[in-house]
Protein backbone atom coordinates (compact mmCIF):
# COMPACT_ATOMS: atom_id res chain seq x y z
CA UNK A 1 0.00 0.00 0.00
CA UNK A 2 1.53 3.35 -0.78
CA UNK A 3 1.41 6.38 1.42
CA UNK A 4 -1.37 8.12 -0.80
CA UNK A 5 -3.60 5.40 -0.57
CA UNK A 6 -2.84 4.84 3.39
CA UNK A 7 -3.59 9.01 3.74
CA UNK A 8 -7.26 8.91 2.00
CA UNK A 9 -8.65 5.22 3.26
CA UNK A 10 -9.57 7.04 6.71
CA UNK A 11 -11.19 9.91 4.76
CA UNK A 12 -14.21 7.89 2.94
CA UNK A 13 -13.26 4.20 2.57
CA UNK A 14 -12.22 3.41 6.12
CA UNK A 15 -13.99 6.50 7.60
CA UNK A 16 -13.78 5.90 11.57
CA UNK A 17 -17.65 7.10 11.85
CA UNK A 18 -19.36 6.92 8.94
CA UNK A 19 -17.57 3.16 7.54
CA UNK A 20 -15.64 1.66 11.22
CA UNK A 21 -18.37 3.26 13.78
CA UNK A 22 -16.29 3.94 16.17
CA UNK A 23 -16.13 6.66 18.69
CA UNK A 24 -19.24 7.53 18.60
CA UNK A 25 -19.76 8.92 22.03
CA UNK A 26 -17.86 12.12 21.31
CA UNK A 27 -19.13 12.48 17.97
CA UNK A 28 -22.75 12.28 19.10
CA UNK A 29 -22.11 14.77 22.03
CA UNK A 30 -20.23 17.54 20.25
CA UNK A 31 -21.87 17.84 17.01
CA UNK A 32 -24.37 20.33 18.09
CA UNK A 33 -22.39 22.64 15.53
CA UNK A 34 -19.92 22.63 13.26
CA UNK A 35 -17.33 24.46 14.86
CA UNK A 36 -17.58 22.29 17.40
CA UNK A 37 -17.49 19.39 15.12
CA UNK A 38 -14.28 20.30 13.78
CA UNK A 39 -12.46 21.65 16.78
CA UNK A 40 -13.07 18.22 18.69
CA UNK A 41 -12.11 16.46 15.13
CA UNK A 42 -8.49 18.49 15.12
CA UNK A 43 -7.80 18.24 18.72
CA UNK A 44 -7.81 14.44 18.04
CA UNK A 45 -6.25 14.09 14.71
CA UNK A 46 -3.11 15.69 16.72
CA UNK A 47 -3.23 13.47 19.58
CA UNK A 48 -3.95 10.16 17.19
CA UNK A 49 -1.01 11.21 14.80
CA UNK A 50 1.25 11.64 17.65
CA UNK A 51 0.47 9.08 19.79
CA UNK A 52 0.76 6.45 16.08
CA UNK A 53 4.10 8.04 16.64
CA UNK A 54 5.08 7.19 19.56
CA UNK A 55 3.29 4.20 19.80
CA UNK A 56 5.42 2.99 16.59
CA UNK A 57 8.20 4.38 17.66
CA UNK A 58 8.13 1.80 20.73
CA UNK A 59 6.33 -1.08 19.62
CA UNK A 60 9.17 -3.23 19.58
CA UNK A 61 9.92 -2.82 23.35
CA UNK A 62 6.69 -2.98 24.72
CA UNK A 63 6.05 -6.69 25.53
CA UNK A 64 2.30 -8.09 24.46
CA UNK A 65 0.85 -8.30 27.71
CA UNK A 66 0.91 -5.23 28.98
CA UNK A 67 0.95 -3.05 25.52
CA UNK A 68 -2.72 -1.47 26.15
CA UNK A 69 -1.58 -0.58 29.83
CA UNK A 70 1.01 1.23 28.02
CA UNK A 71 -0.74 2.55 24.95
CA UNK A 72 -3.47 4.45 27.04
CA UNK A 73 -0.76 5.71 29.29
CA UNK A 74 0.43 7.61 25.89
CA UNK A 75 -2.42 8.67 24.87
CA UNK A 76 -3.70 10.15 28.25
CA UNK A 77 -0.56 11.78 28.06
CA UNK A 78 -0.78 13.60 25.08
CA UNK A 79 -4.75 14.42 25.60
CA UNK A 80 -3.40 16.19 29.05
CA UNK A 81 -1.05 17.97 27.18
CA UNK A 82 -3.74 18.98 24.49
CA UNK A 83 -5.87 20.22 27.14
CA UNK A 84 -3.21 22.19 29.26
CA UNK A 85 -1.68 23.92 26.11
CA UNK A 86 -5.27 24.61 25.15
CA UNK A 87 -6.32 26.43 28.48
CA UNK A 88 -3.57 28.18 28.71
CA UNK A 89 -3.01 29.35 25.08
CA UNK A 90 -6.11 29.36 23.56
CA UNK A 91 -8.88 29.87 26.31
CA UNK A 92 -11.74 30.58 24.23
CA UNK A 93 -11.02 27.20 21.86
CA UNK A 94 -11.08 25.80 25.74
CA UNK A 95 -14.16 26.95 26.85
CA UNK A 96 -16.37 25.35 23.91
CA UNK A 97 -14.54 22.11 24.18
CA UNK A 98 -12.47 21.75 27.45
CA UNK A 99 -15.42 19.42 28.46
CA UNK A 100 -14.81 16.81 25.76
CA UNK A 101 -11.35 17.09 25.24
CA UNK A 102 -10.67 14.18 27.90
CA UNK A 103 -13.38 12.63 26.67
CA UNK A 104 -10.37 11.59 23.67
CA UNK A 105 -8.70 9.57 25.97
CA UNK A 106 -11.83 7.08 25.50
CA UNK A 107 -12.26 7.52 22.22
CA UNK A 108 -11.78 4.05 20.61
CA UNK A 109 -10.66 5.44 17.31
CA UNK A 110 -7.29 6.46 19.30
CA UNK A 111 -7.04 3.04 20.49
CA UNK A 112 -8.13 1.33 18.00
CA UNK A 113 -5.37 2.75 15.54
CA UNK A 114 -2.72 2.15 17.93
CA UNK A 115 -3.75 -1.69 18.22
CA UNK A 116 -4.73 -2.30 15.02
CA UNK A 117 -1.73 -0.18 12.33
CA UNK A 118 0.78 1.43 14.86
CA UNK A 119 1.53 -1.31 16.78
CA UNK A 120 3.11 -3.69 13.38
CA UNK A 121 3.62 -0.22 11.06
CA UNK A 122 6.86 2.17 10.87
CA UNK A 123 6.94 5.51 11.98
CA UNK A 124 6.02 7.43 9.15
CA UNK A 125 3.23 5.19 7.99
CA UNK A 126 1.67 5.64 11.33
CA UNK A 127 1.74 9.08 11.06
CA UNK A 128 0.60 9.54 7.88
CA UNK A 129 -2.48 6.50 8.96
CA UNK A 130 -3.44 8.88 11.90
CA UNK A 131 -3.17 12.22 9.84
CA UNK A 132 -5.88 10.41 7.39
CA UNK A 133 -7.76 8.92 10.27
CA UNK A 134 -7.88 12.12 12.20
CA UNK A 135 -9.42 14.23 9.28
CA UNK A 136 -11.44 11.50 8.31
CA UNK A 137 -12.39 11.84 11.79
CA UNK A 138 -13.35 15.89 11.33
CA UNK A 139 -14.50 15.53 8.11
CA UNK A 140 -17.55 13.35 9.20
CA UNK A 141 -17.71 15.53 12.16
CA UNK A 142 -17.85 18.72 11.17
CA UNK A 143 -20.03 17.69 8.02
CA UNK A 144 -22.06 16.11 10.74
CA UNK A 145 -22.20 18.95 12.93
CA UNK A 146 -22.82 21.84 10.24
CA UNK A 147 -26.23 19.71 9.20
CA UNK A 148 -27.50 19.57 13.19
CA UNK A 149 -26.53 23.12 13.28
CA UNK A 150 -28.65 24.26 10.22
CA UNK A 151 -31.24 22.28 10.53
CA UNK A 152 -31.45 22.92 14.34
CA UNK A 153 -31.02 26.73 14.37
CA UNK A 154 -30.64 27.66 10.89
CA UNK A 155 -27.15 28.17 10.62
CA UNK A 156 -23.41 26.72 9.76
CA UNK A 157 -20.87 28.19 11.80
CA UNK A 158 -22.78 30.17 13.78
CA UNK A 159 -23.25 32.13 10.43
CA UNK A 160 -27.43 32.35 10.33
CA UNK A 161 -29.03 31.30 6.67
CA UNK A 162 -32.69 31.36 8.15
CA UNK A 163 -34.05 33.38 10.87
CA UNK A 164 -35.58 31.75 14.05
CA UNK A 165 -35.28 28.34 15.25
CA UNK A 166 -35.63 25.45 13.20
CA UNK A 167 -36.36 21.36 14.36
CA UNK A 168 -35.23 21.93 17.52
CA UNK A 169 -34.51 17.83 18.08
CA UNK A 170 -31.45 18.25 15.78
CA UNK A 171 -29.45 19.64 18.14
CA UNK A 172 -30.51 17.38 20.88
CA UNK A 173 -29.19 14.18 21.73
CA UNK A 174 -32.42 12.04 19.25
CA UNK A 175 -31.38 14.46 16.44
CA UNK A 176 -27.97 13.25 16.53
CA UNK A 177 -28.71 9.87 16.15
CA UNK A 178 -30.94 10.62 13.25
CA UNK A 179 -28.49 12.50 11.59
CA UNK A 180 -25.36 10.09 11.90
CA UNK A 181 -28.20 7.53 11.05
CA UNK A 182 -28.62 9.26 7.69
CA UNK A 183 -25.30 10.43 6.91
CA UNK A 184 -24.22 6.57 7.01
CA UNK A 185 -26.49 5.71 4.74
CA UNK A 186 -25.88 8.27 2.42
CA UNK A 187 -22.08 7.25 3.00
CA UNK A 188 -22.93 3.09 2.23
CA UNK A 189 -24.50 4.41 -0.94
CA UNK A 190 -21.88 6.48 -2.39
CA UNK A 191 -19.10 4.19 -1.33
CA UNK A 192 -20.26 1.37 -3.88
CA UNK A 193 -20.28 4.28 -6.64
CA UNK A 194 -16.77 4.97 -6.29
CA UNK B 1 12.65 -7.60 11.96
CA UNK B 2 13.93 -7.11 15.76
CA UNK B 3 11.36 -9.60 17.44
CA UNK B 4 8.95 -8.54 20.00
CA UNK B 5 10.04 -9.03 23.89
CA UNK B 6 9.00 -11.53 25.86
CA UNK B 7 5.91 -11.02 27.58
CA UNK B 8 7.89 -11.94 30.73
CA UNK B 9 7.78 -9.97 34.87
CA UNK B 10 11.32 -8.08 33.84
CA UNK B 11 10.39 -7.20 30.98
CA UNK B 12 6.58 -5.99 31.70
CA UNK B 13 8.13 -4.18 34.96
CA UNK B 14 10.57 -2.35 32.82
CA UNK B 15 8.91 -1.41 29.88
CA UNK B 16 5.95 0.17 32.14
CA UNK B 17 8.15 1.37 34.27
CA UNK B 18 10.17 3.29 31.79
CA UNK B 19 6.85 4.84 29.74
CA UNK B 20 4.75 5.63 32.93
CA UNK B 21 7.99 7.82 33.92
CA UNK B 22 8.76 9.78 30.62
CA UNK B 23 5.07 10.06 30.87
CA UNK B 24 4.95 11.74 34.21
CA UNK B 25 7.93 14.16 33.71
CA UNK B 26 6.77 15.64 30.49
CA UNK B 27 3.40 15.90 32.15
CA UNK B 28 5.20 17.68 35.02
CA UNK B 29 7.02 19.69 32.67
CA UNK B 30 4.01 20.99 30.47
CA UNK B 31 2.05 21.73 33.37
CA UNK B 32 4.94 23.53 34.50
CA UNK B 33 5.16 25.45 31.37
CA UNK B 34 1.34 26.13 31.23
CA UNK B 35 0.51 26.96 34.72
CA UNK B 36 0.88 31.02 34.41
CA UNK B 37 -0.96 31.20 31.56
CA UNK B 38 -3.82 29.39 32.16
CA UNK B 39 -3.86 31.58 35.89
CA UNK B 40 -3.45 34.44 33.62
CA UNK B 41 -6.53 33.20 31.35
CA UNK B 42 -8.46 33.11 34.38
CA UNK B 43 -7.73 35.97 36.35
CA UNK B 44 -8.06 37.74 33.38
CA UNK B 45 -11.80 36.06 32.53
CA UNK B 46 -12.74 36.99 35.90
CA UNK B 47 -11.67 40.76 35.78
CA UNK B 48 -13.33 41.28 32.28
CA UNK B 49 -16.41 40.16 33.57
CA UNK B 50 -16.12 42.52 36.57
CA UNK B 51 -15.62 45.44 34.48
CA UNK B 52 -18.65 44.23 32.61
CA UNK B 53 -20.64 43.81 35.14
CA UNK B 54 -19.61 46.46 37.76
CA UNK B 55 -20.67 50.23 37.45
CA UNK B 56 -17.18 52.47 36.70
CA UNK B 57 -14.74 52.02 39.69
CA UNK B 58 -11.39 52.26 40.76
CA UNK B 59 -10.91 49.98 43.05
CA UNK B 60 -11.90 46.41 44.16
CA UNK B 61 -12.79 44.92 47.78
CA UNK B 62 -13.27 41.54 48.01
CA UNK B 63 -15.70 40.15 51.18
CA UNK B 64 -17.84 37.03 52.07
CA UNK B 65 -21.42 37.44 52.43
CA UNK B 66 -23.96 34.72 53.91
CA UNK B 67 -25.56 33.19 51.15
CA UNK B 68 -29.24 34.14 51.45
CA UNK B 69 -30.43 30.54 50.42
CA UNK B 70 -28.34 28.16 52.13
CA UNK B 71 -25.86 28.69 55.16
CA UNK B 72 -23.00 29.36 52.73
CA UNK B 73 -21.33 32.02 51.73
CA UNK B 74 -20.89 33.82 47.99
CA UNK B 75 -18.13 36.14 47.22
CA UNK B 76 -18.70 39.50 46.85
CA UNK B 77 -17.23 42.26 45.09
CA UNK B 78 -17.78 45.92 46.06
CA UNK B 79 -16.05 48.47 44.11
CA UNK B 80 -15.31 51.35 44.74
CA UNK B 81 -14.72 54.89 43.06
CA UNK B 82 -12.76 57.51 44.80
CA UNK B 83 -13.76 55.92 47.90
CA UNK B 84 -17.48 55.99 47.01
CA UNK B 85 -19.36 52.40 46.75
CA UNK B 86 -20.57 52.18 43.58
CA UNK B 87 -21.98 48.68 43.31
CA UNK B 88 -21.35 44.94 43.65
CA UNK B 89 -19.94 42.07 41.81
CA UNK B 90 -21.47 38.68 43.42
CA UNK B 91 -20.22 35.66 42.05
CA UNK B 92 -23.19 33.29 42.24
CA UNK B 93 -24.26 30.27 41.42
CA UNK B 94 -27.51 27.49 40.71
CA UNK B 95 -27.50 23.77 40.68
CA UNK B 96 -30.89 23.48 38.89
CA UNK B 97 -29.45 23.60 35.65
CA UNK B 98 -30.18 21.41 32.69
CA UNK B 99 -26.56 20.27 32.57
CA UNK B 100 -25.72 20.98 36.22
CA UNK B 101 -24.42 23.69 37.80
CA UNK B 102 -24.46 27.26 36.56
CA UNK B 103 -21.97 30.16 37.15
CA UNK B 104 -22.55 33.42 36.53
CA UNK B 105 -21.54 37.06 37.87
CA UNK B 106 -24.36 39.26 39.09
CA UNK B 107 -23.40 43.46 39.17
CA UNK B 108 -25.88 45.31 40.87
CA UNK B 109 -25.91 49.30 41.57
CA UNK B 110 -26.18 50.66 44.90
CA UNK B 111 -30.23 50.93 44.51
CA UNK B 112 -30.16 47.51 43.86
CA UNK B 113 -30.95 47.18 40.21
CA UNK B 114 -29.06 44.77 38.02
CA UNK B 115 -26.19 46.58 35.78
CA UNK B 116 -25.35 43.38 34.17
CA UNK B 117 -24.56 39.99 34.24
CA UNK B 118 -21.84 37.55 33.12
CA UNK B 119 -21.64 33.76 32.79
CA UNK B 120 -18.70 32.67 33.89
CA UNK B 121 -19.27 28.29 33.13
CA UNK B 122 -22.10 26.20 32.65
CA UNK B 123 -22.79 22.65 30.81
CA UNK B 124 -25.82 23.67 29.02
CA UNK B 125 -27.53 22.27 26.15
CA UNK B 126 -25.50 24.15 23.37
CA UNK B 127 -28.22 25.88 21.10
CA UNK B 128 -30.79 25.71 23.25
CA UNK B 129 -29.74 26.31 27.26
CA UNK B 130 -26.34 28.09 26.02
CA UNK B 131 -28.70 31.03 24.73
CA UNK B 132 -27.99 32.92 28.50
CA UNK B 133 -24.02 33.26 27.25
CA UNK B 134 -24.03 36.89 26.29
CA UNK B 135 -22.59 35.59 23.06
CA UNK B 136 -25.16 33.54 22.22
CA UNK B 137 -27.87 35.73 22.52
CA UNK B 138 -29.77 38.92 23.65
CA UNK B 139 -31.27 36.99 25.90
CA UNK B 140 -29.70 38.43 29.35
CA UNK B 141 -30.55 41.74 28.19
CA UNK B 142 -34.51 41.56 29.63
CA UNK B 143 -32.09 41.58 33.24
CA UNK B 144 -30.64 45.04 32.54
CA UNK B 145 -31.49 48.06 34.80
CA UNK B 146 -34.74 45.86 36.05
CA UNK B 147 -34.83 46.19 40.05
CA UNK B 148 -35.68 42.73 41.42
CA UNK B 149 -37.53 44.63 44.01
CA UNK B 150 -40.71 44.94 41.15
CA UNK B 151 -39.22 42.66 38.58
CA UNK B 152 -39.83 39.40 39.98
CA UNK B 153 -37.44 37.24 39.46
CA UNK B 154 -39.10 34.06 38.20
CA UNK B 155 -39.86 32.49 34.63
CA UNK B 156 -43.20 33.49 33.70
CA UNK B 157 -44.37 29.72 34.50
CA UNK B 158 -43.60 30.34 37.39
CA UNK B 159 -45.27 33.22 38.37
CA UNK B 160 -42.43 35.57 37.04
CA UNK B 161 -41.59 38.61 35.12
CA UNK B 162 -39.00 36.61 33.06
CA UNK B 163 -39.28 35.77 29.82
CA UNK B 164 -37.73 31.76 29.33
CA UNK B 165 -35.44 30.74 26.80
CA UNK B 166 -37.86 28.89 23.94
CA UNK B 167 -37.44 25.37 24.85
CA UNK B 168 -34.84 26.11 27.65
CA UNK B 169 -36.98 26.77 30.77
CA UNK B 170 -35.12 24.70 32.94
CA UNK B 171 -31.61 26.43 31.81
CA UNK B 172 -33.65 30.27 32.70
CA UNK B 173 -35.12 28.92 35.94
CA UNK B 174 -31.48 28.06 36.73
CA UNK B 175 -30.47 31.40 35.54
CA UNK B 176 -32.79 32.96 37.44
CA UNK B 177 -32.44 31.94 40.79
CA UNK B 178 -28.63 32.60 40.47
CA UNK B 179 -29.55 36.21 39.97
CA UNK B 180 -32.26 35.62 43.09
CA UNK B 181 -29.46 34.25 45.22
CA UNK B 182 -27.22 37.30 44.44
CA UNK B 183 -29.82 40.17 44.52
CA UNK B 184 -31.36 38.47 47.84
CA UNK B 185 -27.71 38.32 49.51
CA UNK B 186 -27.34 41.85 48.75
CA UNK B 187 -30.35 42.91 50.26
CA UNK B 188 -29.92 41.19 53.65
CA UNK B 189 -26.51 42.46 53.99
CA UNK B 190 -27.72 46.27 53.35
CA UNK B 191 -30.26 45.29 56.33
CA UNK B 192 -27.68 44.22 58.56
CA UNK B 193 -25.54 46.90 57.34
CA UNK B 194 -28.37 49.37 58.24
CA UNK B 195 -29.43 47.88 61.80
CA UNK B 196 -25.61 47.97 63.37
Amino acid sequence: MNQIQNFTKGLLKENPILVQVLGTCPTLGVTTSAFNGLGMGLATTFVLTMSNIVISLVRDFIPDKVRIPAFIVIIASFVTVVELVMQGFLPALYEQLGLFIPLIVVNCIVLGRAEAFASKNKPFSSMIDGLGMGFGFALALTVLGSIREFLGSGAVFNVKIIPGDLMLVFILAPGAFIALGYLIAITRKLKDHI
Amino acid sequence: MIGKKESNFINMFTSLLVISFVAGISLGSVYNLTKAPIAAAAAKKMEDALRLVLPDFDSIQPIKLKSAFEPDSLLVFQGFQNGQLTGWAVKTWSKKGFGGEVNLIAGFKPDGSIKNISVLDHKETPGLGDKMQASKSDWYRQFLDKNPADFRLKVKKDGGDVDAITAATISSRAFTEAVDRAWQTIENAKKEGGNE
